[in-house]
């Protein structure tokens, strides 16, 4: 199982799926981890299309977020949709997390340097 | 079945204080303001019908202690924390001091908020009860025996009047205590801690505090859905936040209500229960995580629904 990643200057974007749960769990930790090995500064999580994470898929991110701390990157999130934004109030994870509204938001935020590919893309 | 909680938080007993039961009094005044209260009859239907339960009264903060209630005249409880106390007032109110009962004792673990009401647990002290304390856990009858002990406590524990034994139990194994099948599994918590799958009459309850479930660990998942296969009530510790127990409180041994919802979820369950309240948090806070896990049951649901409520000391469940 794979998920979609582009780079945008510093930033590695990874698109999680619809559904975040134990099924694919690992895979996303997985891919998470190899974009922040991956990335010069941050990872920015795209949202925009999952539905449910559970608290694996959150798990996932935790892990990733370790990693980026460690080496002096970052994880932000960007586009929850209303349902998966109130999984993380409840969960206290927005208090973990940066969230942003859309991918260009959290460049801009994370990652400046890769404004001008993403508009351009 | 009937269960009565008669302590639910963790860790520390946390009485409610002046400025709490001040901030009660000011607000529900408030809320009366111009309202006719002028009997006790009209004062009580307006705490019940117009004030939330933080408002009009108290999740308690007595530490663990859960009664099952048999079918038969022994009692049995889950774990002696402070709330142990009060249970056994109330069962010597029911009976005298002159009636000798036969209490059956599961004890979860012996960090102390779990063993701290046994020295104050009157029957122990009069000649004819008996007080049959059974568990898992390696140390229960080092640890239980210790409290009553100089320097710690004046009494010691080969001086009380009551008989008092000590049966070791194997998790994974069924055994028939005060008319109940009881099960125990192993938890993951510093020191050990062990759950116990409760079955009486065709119904089930799952007794599981100081506990940590690790959302990617499979095998762990796999074994706790099993446990709690179809229960009819989940009492649950939900002491923190899901990004404390699986970030910065990790690996401290206790879980959140969004994994008492999602185990529930899988396990088939009927009922959470949020239980082993944490400390710090005060009746308006465990009101609102209760508000926020019925809110993402709605949102995550795919079956039938999950019943969930918060534990407070004095809640009597029947199912």
């Amino acid at each position: 199982m794979s998920f979609d990643e582009v780079r945008f200057g510093g930033a590695v974007v990874v698109k999680a799926d619809q559904r975040i749960d134990l099924s694919n769990a690992d895979a996303f930790r997985d891919a998470l981890t190899a974009a922040v090995a991956g990335a010069a500064s941050a990872v920015i999580v795209d949202m925009s299309s999952a539905d449910y994470i559970s608290s694996a898929g959150l798990r996932a991110l935790t892990i990733a977020n370790r990693a980026a701390k460690a080496a002096g990157k970052v994880v932000v999130v960007a586009a929850l949709t209303p349902l998966v934004a109130e999984i993380f109030t409840i969960s206290r994870f927005n208090l973990v997390f940066s969230t942003f509204a859309t991918v260009r938001e959290a460049l801009e935020g994370a990652s400046p340097d890769g404004l001008g590919q993403f508009d351009a893309a | 079945m009937k269960i009565i909680f008669w302590g639910t938080r963790g860790s520390l007993p946390a009485p409610l204080n002046g400025r709490a039961v001040r901030r009660k009094l000011v607000n529900a005044l408030v809320k009366a303001s111009g309202k006719d209260l002028g009997t006790p009859e009209k004062a009580e239907a307006f705490c019940d019908e117009e004030l939330g339960f933080a408002e009009r009264g108290t999740f308690g903060g007595n530490t663990s202690c859960v009664q099952v209630e048999t079918v038969g005249p022994d009692y049995l409880i889950c774990d002696l924390g402070s709330g142990a106390r009060e249970f056994s007032l109330s069962a010597l109110g029911r009976h005298g001091p002159g009636a000798p009962q036969t209490y059956h004792v599961l004890v979860s673990h012996v960090h102390w908020d779990h063993i701290m009401g046994f020295p104050f647990f009157v029957p122990a002290f009069i000649p004819g009860n008996r007080i049959v304390i059974y568990s898992c856990h390696p140390k229960f009858e080092q640890a239980i025996r210790a409290q009553n002990h100089e320097p710690c406590f004046p009494v010691e524990f080969t001086a009380l009047a009551a008989k008092i034994e000590f049966v070791t139990l194997m998790p994974g194994v069924a055994y028939d205590i005060a008319g109940t099948r009881v099960t125990g599994m192993a938890q993951l918590h510093g020191g050990e801690s062990f759950g116990y799958r409760i079955e009486q009459d065709g119904k089930t309850a799952i007794y599981t505090t100081d506990a940590e479930y690790k959302p990617d660990d499979k095998a762990q998942m796999s074994r706790t859905v099993a446990f709690f296969r179809d229960a009819d009530l989940v009492i649950f510790d939900s002491m923190y936040s899901l990004a404390e127990s699986i970030s910065v409180k990790e690996d401290w041994g206790h879980s959140s209500n969004i994994m008492g919802v999602e185990l529930c979820q899988m396990a088939g369950a009927k009922k959470l229960c949020l239980f082993h309240h944490e400390p710090v948090n005060d009746d308006d806070r465990i009101a609102s995580v209760l508000a926020e896990t019925l809110r993402f049951e709605e949102i995550t649901r795919t079956g039938a629904p999950l019943e969930i409520c918060a534990a407070y000391d004095g809640l009597a469940l029947e199912f």
